[in-house]
């Protein structure tokens, strides 16, 4: 499934029928998305949903079965050479290297990235300002908190100013307050104009930053687009939350299926979907809410995102 | 914000990238080096007392030289093999698979030659370190050094090069650290015994002497021994570093393709 095209133009990735299997399993199934340059593409899906063979994809560290990968205009794996000096990545799993310093993590990866002498001190000066680290430079990045690690990974990813940041799950594991810092860094490598391609399973991380976002289940994208449009698209402009006791529940959902709506459950309580056509029926009462992207995760792929 | 790095080159195999790798090693040695030069010393005083004063005092010459000149020899091939081929082995694989640094580095566009070649001639010059320091201990317990001593870091870093490539080849093989049992047994083992390092190989059963002669360490003990010493002849000194030469092709050859295959899904 494509991606949207207007308001972005030439797209940074492009991923066409992409199949990539180990053994027996498909992790990457016929999958396709367009990213355009200078979004903000969310993939959000459960963890085993594909999203990271994707990104390894990206990188030319997973070669596919089938199908056509591009980054910038350079088709893969051949060229991901050229594609990975125009990219950076920040992989989901912290491989700092901890017998170095933060200041030397980012000159080795200057350096891998075959910045001219003249400009290393500079791009290691601007990672520590953006790792909001530089008086820690000197520290052993084994001494460093989980949150400096994360923010030092993403620096180290934009050390050489590339043109597309592949995110892998940026803030899987971290506290809340942790959390609300790195989607501040990433707004502002937003801000600069960087197309950022992250993953994540984290519903309220993918709304609140990305202005697309494709929706991975088993390998393919069930649904993609802006997420305000895939609200209206798939849940309608209001959701009734309503709880109860298990049989309560159970006469709800089929007294609203019985209306036409459709309902999922979530915990205790039940939501209904497209809930401003509801006419003041007696069963429906409950709270009114806004519907969010998970309502449309839900809907779209029947499982719940934990 | 623009990429600020210059064009790429189309080939898989930069200089300034397998540059890029030395950087990292020498940025950690400068932490280390202490550690590494007190290690270079304790191994061979022990050696030069166990075996040098020990078997020395029942075997008084091995093809013409006194047993503790060729003792000597023998040592600074067994630290060079040790020096190269477990850093090979051991942090190639603990980079792979438990700080996860190679997906790292692969992520920026550097090949996995670039790689292995950089973190195998990184291993061959700390292993020149090696070799020096154990010539140093040599002198001190006595033994003669001639004018082509000046060559045996180079012969350090020529073999060493090999010998860490190959501890990389094995390191992409094994699924966990229990592996390593395997190689040191199966593979150090005899190659640390069967190699005219601490006795020569003429002694030895004729198929364990031709596997000797096969062995990359036989030949750097014969090179190390006729640049100390001096060297039996042209032939038989460009036949050991062609041999040696081919066995580092073949080792860094093995190690791309297994750490490629090891890495990329």
């Amino acid at each position: 499934m494509r991606a949207m095209s207007a308001p972005f133009c030439t797209p940074a990735v492009v991923l066409e029928g992409v199949v990539k299997r180990f053994g027996a399993i498909t992790a990457v199934d016929h999958l396709g998305l367009t990213v355009p340059q200078g979004s903000c593409f969310g993939l959000l899906g459960p963890n085993g949903a594909g999203k990271s063979t994707t990104m390894r994809l990206l990188t030319g560290q997973a070669e596919a079965d089938a199908g056509r990968v591009e980054v910038l205009g350079h088709a893969l794996p051949g060229q991901s050479r050229q594609a990975r000096a125009v990219s950076g990545v920040v992989p989901q799993q912290d491989n700092l290297d901890d017998e170095l310093t933060v200041a030397e993590n980012l000159a080795v990866y200057a350096r891998l990235q075959r910045l001219p002498r003249a400009q290393r001190a500079a791009a290691v000066q601007r990672g520590l300002e953006l790792a909001d680290l530089a008086e820690r430079a000197d520290t052993r990045t084994a001494e460093l908190s989980g949150g400096m690690r994360r923010r030092l990974l993403i620096a180290r990813g934009l050390v050489h100013r590339p043109q597309l940041v592949l995110l892998d799950e940026p803030t899987v594991g971290l506290d809340p307050q942790i959390r609300q810092q790195l989607w501040a860094t990433i707004a502002q490598i937003r801000a600069s104009g960087v197309t950022v391609l992250m993953s994540t399973h984290y519903i309220e991380e993918a709304e609140r930053l990305c202005d697309l976002v494709a929706i991975v289940h088993a390998g393919r994208v069930v649904a993609a687009g802006p997420p305000r449009e895939l609200i209206d698209r798939w849940v309608g402009a209001q959701v009734l939350e309503v709880a109860g006791d298990p049989g309560e529940l159970a006469h709800i959902e089929h007294d609203a299926r019985g209306a036409g709506l459709r309902t999922r459950r979530s915990g205790t309580t039940i939501a209904v979907l497209d809930a401003e056509q509801l006419d003041g029926q007696a069963w429906a009462r409950g709270e009114p809410r806004e519907p969010t992207l998970e309502d449309v995760f839900v809907v779209v792929t029947g499982e719940q995102l934990t | 914000m623009t990429t600020m790095t210059p064009p790429i080159s189309q080939r898989r195999f930069e200089p300034a990238v397998v540059g890029a790798i030395l950087y990292r090693e020498w940025r950690v040695f400068r932490r280390v080096w202490f550690s590494t030069a007190m290690g270079s010393i304790a191994e061979p005083v022990w050696f030069f007392i166990g075996f040098g004063f020990g078997f020395g005092a029942l075997i008084s010459e091995v093809a013409g030289l006194s047993y503790f000149e060729f003792m000597a020899t023998g040592t600074i091939a067994i630290g060079i093999l040790f020096s190269a081929l477990f850093p090979g082995l051991i942090n190639s694989y603990a980079r792979r698979t438990e700080r996860h640094l190679y997906d790292g580095i692969l992520g920026a566009p550097v090949s996995v030659a670039e790689l292995v070649a950089g973190e195998s001639l990184w291993n061959g010059l700390r292993v020149s370190v090696v070799a020096v320091v154990t010539l140093g201990v040599a002198f001190a317990f006595g033994v003669d050094l001639g004018p082509g001593t000046v060559l045996v870091p180079l012969i350090a870093v020529f073999a060493g090069f090999g010998l860490s490539a190959t501890g990389a080849a094995f390191a992409a093989k094994l699924r966990s650290w229990h592996g390593i049992d395997i190689v040191i047994g199966g593979i150090i083992a005899p190659m640390f015994v069967v190699a005219g390092t601490f006795f020569p190989l003429d002694g030895l059963p004729a198929w364990a002497a031709q596997l000797g002669r096969i062995n990359p360490l036989f030949h750097t003990v014969e090179l190390l021994r006729g640049a100390v010493f001096g060297f039996p002849g042209l032939t038989t000194t460009l036949t050991h570093v062609g041999a040696l030469a081919v066995f580092n092709l073949l080792a860094w050859f093995a190690a791309v393709r297994l750490v490629r295959r090891a890495l990329v899904d």
